[in-house]
């Protein structure tokens, strides 16, 4: 079945704490490349059938108003996946 | 009042007969901790509490609502956003928004949730030190021109309890900007930033001054030997505010 994929972010001037954390924790694994990681969310919207551009804008909606807060947030991809 | 329930509040005075008509909404989500004590707060200031369920749609003729602290679904998605729209906070936003403008006061998950509904600007976000916080904190009333806050004075000090993970107050610097501008910080924290919230807010209220919400715990402070210090009941303050607005004796 066709999921429909939401990335949300926190917007790039709010800070991150859990991200702040995790690249804290990176080079203690030995992992020193990366110098900044931001943490963000994935949704997978399970259609039940085709993926019509109706309910694609529904999925764009949800996740503006729902998935994501505008205040501290960003919708950065909202995508069809097919299995 | 059952005997045992018999406030310990020292010389504390509340005109209990000018304000027994007075019935005050505490709002029940899944996952609410805290509405037994904010419903206990409300008697000791000598008001009715009523219960109101999250699923219901029926205000039940409140003068006012108390939406208390917990972690509502989990705080699953974020913390406020799935009782955002549950069928009472329809009603409540409308209210809110309403010429009655009904009082609204949203206590740690319940200052989520009026972020969530855009009663109040701004969010909170995870505490900059990532770590669970429970202590006594000091806040300044920074206006108490509001329906909650009209009988603290302008500038005192008040100890209450904070216990939050996502207490960090966020919002761009235009909001910060309007917010201080307007005299909508409501409580600032006072010797120490104790989640990273920026310029030091602990509440605010909305340009109406009938919708509040802060991260500490007034309920928690209401009764001599339970609040802060096991003396302090700075909290108590917020709902006799509530009852001198509701009698119109705003000062």
């Amino acid at each position: 079945m066709p999921r429909i994929v939401v990335d949300v972010m926190p917007k790039p001037e709010i800070l991150d704490p859990q991200g702040k954390a995790i690249v804290g924790a990176l080079p203690r694994l030995g992992f020193t490349a990366f110098s900044q990681v931001r943490q963000g969310k994935r949704f997978e919207l399970t259609v039940d059938g085709e993926v019509t551009e109706e309910i694609l804008a529904q999925a764009r909606e949800a996740a503006e108003k729902l998935l994501s807060n505008p205040v501290i947030e960003d919708v950065v991809n909202v995508e069809v996946v097919a299995d | 009042m059952s005997a045992t329930e018999l406030p310990l509040i020292g010389d504390y005075s509340t005109p209990v007969a000018a304000l027994s008509g007075a019935r005050i909404g505490v709002v029940t989500f899944p996952g609410t901790l805290d509405d037994r004590d904010a419903a206990r707060a409300v008697r000791l200031a000598g008001a009715e509490a009523v219960s109101l369920w999250h699923a219901d749609a029926d205000l039940a003729d409140v003068d006012a609502v108390v939406i208390p602290g917990g972690f509502s679904y989990g705080d699953y998605l974020r913390a406020g956003a799935i009782s955002r729209f549950a069928p009472m906070m329809s009603k409540i936003i409308d209210a809110a928004n309403s010429d009655a403008k009904l009082p609204v006061l949203g206590i740690c998950n319940g200052f989520q949730i009026l972020t969530e509904s855009h009663l109040l600007p701004g969010s909170m976000i995870k505490n900059d030190h990532l770590k669970f916080l429970c202590r006594d904190q000091v806040l300044r009333v920074e206006n108490n021109a509001t329906a909650w806050t009209n009988q603290y004075a302008k500038g005192e000090e008040i100890t209450i309890v904070l216990k939050n993970q996502d207490g960090q107050y966020v919002a761009d610097e235009k909001t910060l900007d309007a917010l201080e501008a307007e005299g909508r910080v409501a409580f600032s924290y006072v010797g120490w930033n104790p989640n990273g919230s920026r310029r030091n807010i602990a509440g605010i209220t909305n340009a109406a001054g009938n919708v509040v919400g802060l991260m500490p715990h007034p309920e928690h402070a209401v009764e001599a030997g339970f609040g802060p210090d096991h003396t302090g009941t700075d909290g108590l303050g917020f709902f006799t505010s509530v009852l001198t607005h509701l009698v119109g004796g705003q000062k």
